[in-house]
């Protein structure tokens, strides 16, 4: 690379953290933090941020090259969360690295917050694109990498997709042109917990087999344990193959980390009581100590 | 004209020597900025956007038949700091990729233009599915997308010209690119104002795409009655030009739009609210297609059918003016 940005302190440079221990305990948080803000809203998607906190630890907290004090710097990589209903287990990472006051995460959802329950980029530093339609940012990540390769820049883009979200039509129309530009600085990741908001996705609209789909539309395919913090953060940091797009794909558990939410749809959306909400903390907890 | 096999004639029907002026303009502001990315979903010999990629390759993006994954593709490259200008027929791109556009361009202001041709019923004898009569009142319900419509190929340089700094999004509604020419020289378009092609005292046109030069000789046919039309080119319809609409109002006494659309909350619909809302009660009249599927013919046929042409518009002109003396 040998660009002047390593010289800058400011950045947060890629790969920088292999202490898996403390990527694991960040995933934990991220659970934590997501309860709380549920809290406020009244509502929100718990088993959906837990299926897939253990690679948002991963991205933000070692795979990501970032600069929280210049949230639009031209070599950031992108990460785009097409599962944006996600952004609850999201806004307090960034909130963490300064890309926006701790406080703001105390008026979540309320009238007039930057935060809304899907990313909004116009108001959130760090959010590299909106999302909240489901389907379509894969196809801005294609946008994001061809504009790379038009500019010169080494940044990588990587999109967050749920299984769920592999339903619509757009993400092949995506998945077809990655291949045909051959993008290889764009990675997608696949949350594949098996669950949408009515049931198993195989029941639903069945998507298997999901490596076999993406291999035959000219990708590079890898397929982890989606909260094993060192499969991740291998998986994250191998580069794609030259000329390929490379799709991850996380096999993981909705609601992982909480017992009564585990492979439970019903947990997609909601909101703990209050004897719940103690014994989901002190389960999460019981991990961290 | 491009060089073309002469045993085919199927392309004389949807396409003409002004389509060419797009590419050309474009390929020229691109000579200047490296800021500028073309892409379409495998149409540019339709609309002559093979121009700019004879002369950009590098920056021409052909995505297939895939219009939705353009429209997001297109967020995502003007995002890094590109003016990115997306092409396909109009019924696509306001009706199959609405949600593209207000979601990914409209929500997320990027300086995406879509180039929308094709628009009203141009493509004739193609039939609905490619009929785009409902465009403008989609577009003009999204909030940060501009509306422009050029009417003939001088204004569309001029459009382009007149909107590339334009920091958030903008939808221009385009013709077949066989319009008649209205503008002898490249106009300035400048965003948000209709432009006075006429004058007159007796009544106020305002009209819109194609409908602009048959509504000039409208005009002519009715001077030679002893009637003076004034003539507004509807070149942006987001935002509206209120101060034009107002004293077109107030000056001549009564309205008549006039365009290629359904007669809902199009065009007319918007001059309408301006002369609601003011609180000025004058005779107003919205021409336009009706309220159903068109038939197929030829696009000329059509407008002769459905009297977007000179008569036709005279026709409208006249009864609004009766009904006004009366």
């Amino acid at each position: 690379m040998g660009s002047a940005h390593e010289l800058d302190d400011d950045i947060l440079e890629r790969f920088r953290s292999t202490d898996e221990h403390e990527l694991a305990k960040r995933a934990e948080w991220i659970r934590l933090r997501t309860i709380d803000l549920v809290e406020i809203a009244g509502s929100g998607h718990y088993s959906s941020v837990f299926s897939c906190a253990e690679m948002l630890s991963v991205l933000y907290y070692s795979t990501l090259r970032l600069k929280p004090s210049d949230s639009r710097w031209a070599d950031r990589d992108r990460f785009l969360l097409g599962k944006g209903h996600v952004a609850i287990g999201l806004y307090p990472c960034l909130a963490d690295l300064g890309f926006f006051p701790q406080s703001w995460l105390e008026d979540y959802t309320r009238l007039g917050s930057p935060l809304g329950d899907h990313p909004d980029m116009t108001k959130v530093p760090g959010i590299d694109f909106s999302s909240g339609s489901i389907g379509h940012n894969l196809s801005v990540g294609v946008g994001m990498a061809l504009a790379a390769r038009l500019k010169g820049q080494d940044y990588r883009t990587l999109v967050m997709l749920g299984d769920g979200e592999l339903n619509e039509g757009q993400v092949w129309e995506a998945a077809m042109s990655a291949a045909h530009y051959g993008l290889d600085s764009l990675a997608a990741i696949v949350d594949a917990n098996g669950l949408g908001l009515d049931g198993p996705i195989e029941d639903i609209m069945g998507i298997e087999p999901i490596e076999l789909k993406f291999e035959s539309f000219g990708w590079d395919v890898e397929s982890i344990d989606g909260h094993d913090v060192q499969q991740i953060r291998c998986a994250f940091e191998r580069p794609n193959p030259d000329g390929k797009p490379r799709v991850i794909v996380a096999r993981t558990q909705k609601g992982k980390g909480v017992s009564f939410m585990e492979g439970s749809p019903y947990w997609h959306l909601g909101y703990l009581g209050p004897e719940d909400k103690e014994i989901a903390i002190r389960e999460i907890q019981s991990r961290t100590d | 004209m491009r060089p073309k096999d002469p045993r085919s004639w199927n392309v004389e029907t949807t396409m003409g020597d002004t389509s060419l002026v797009m590419g050309d303009e474009l390929a020229t502001l691109a000579d200047e900025r490296d800021d500028i990315v073309v892409m379409t979903a495998d149409l540019m010999t339709s609309n002559g956007l093979d121009v700019f990629h004879a002369r950009h390759p590098d920056r021409f993006i052909n995505t297939g038949i895939a219009e939705q994954n353009m429209m997001s593709i297109a967020a995502g490259i003007a995002s890094n700091g590109f003016r990115v200008y997306v092409s396909t027929f109009a019924s696509f791109a306001s009706l199959l990729c609405a949600e593209q556009m207000r979601t990914d361009l409209a929500y997320a202001a990027m300086p995406v233009r879509v180039l929308s041709h094709h628009a009203g019923v141009s493509m004739g004898f193609y039939g609905t599915s490619h009929h785009a009569v409902e465009d403008l009142a989609i577009t003009r319900a999204m909030a940060g997308l501009m509306v422009a419509a050029p009417c003939d190929a001088n204004s569309i340089r001029g459009t382009l010209r007149a909107t590339i700094d334009h920091d958030g999004p903008v939808y221009l509604r385009l013709g077949r690119g066989r319009e008649k020419p209205v503008y002898q020289e490249v106009p300035l378009m400048t965003p948000g104002f209709f432009s006075k092609l006429r004058e007159g005292t007796d009544l106020t046109i305002i009209a819109t795409g194609i409908a602009v030069a048959e509504s000039l000789s409208a005009a002519d046919i009715l001077a030679e009655q002893g009637t003076q039309i004034r003539v507004l080119n509807a070149a942006y319809i987001k935002p509206i030009d209120r101060d034009a609409i107002l004293t077109g109002a107030r000056e001549t006494g009564g309205i008549l739009s006039v365009e290629e659309h359904n007669p809902n909350a199009g065009l007319g619909g918007a001059v309408a609210e301006v002369i609601a809302e003011a609180g000025i009660g004058i005779p107003f009249r919205r021409f336009a297609l009706p309220d159903e599927y068109a038939l197929v013919a030829p696009p000329s046929h059509l407008y002769r059918h459905y009297g977007l042409s000179a008569v036709g518009i005279a026709d409208a002109a006249r009864s609004l003016l009766d009904g006004k003396s009366s």
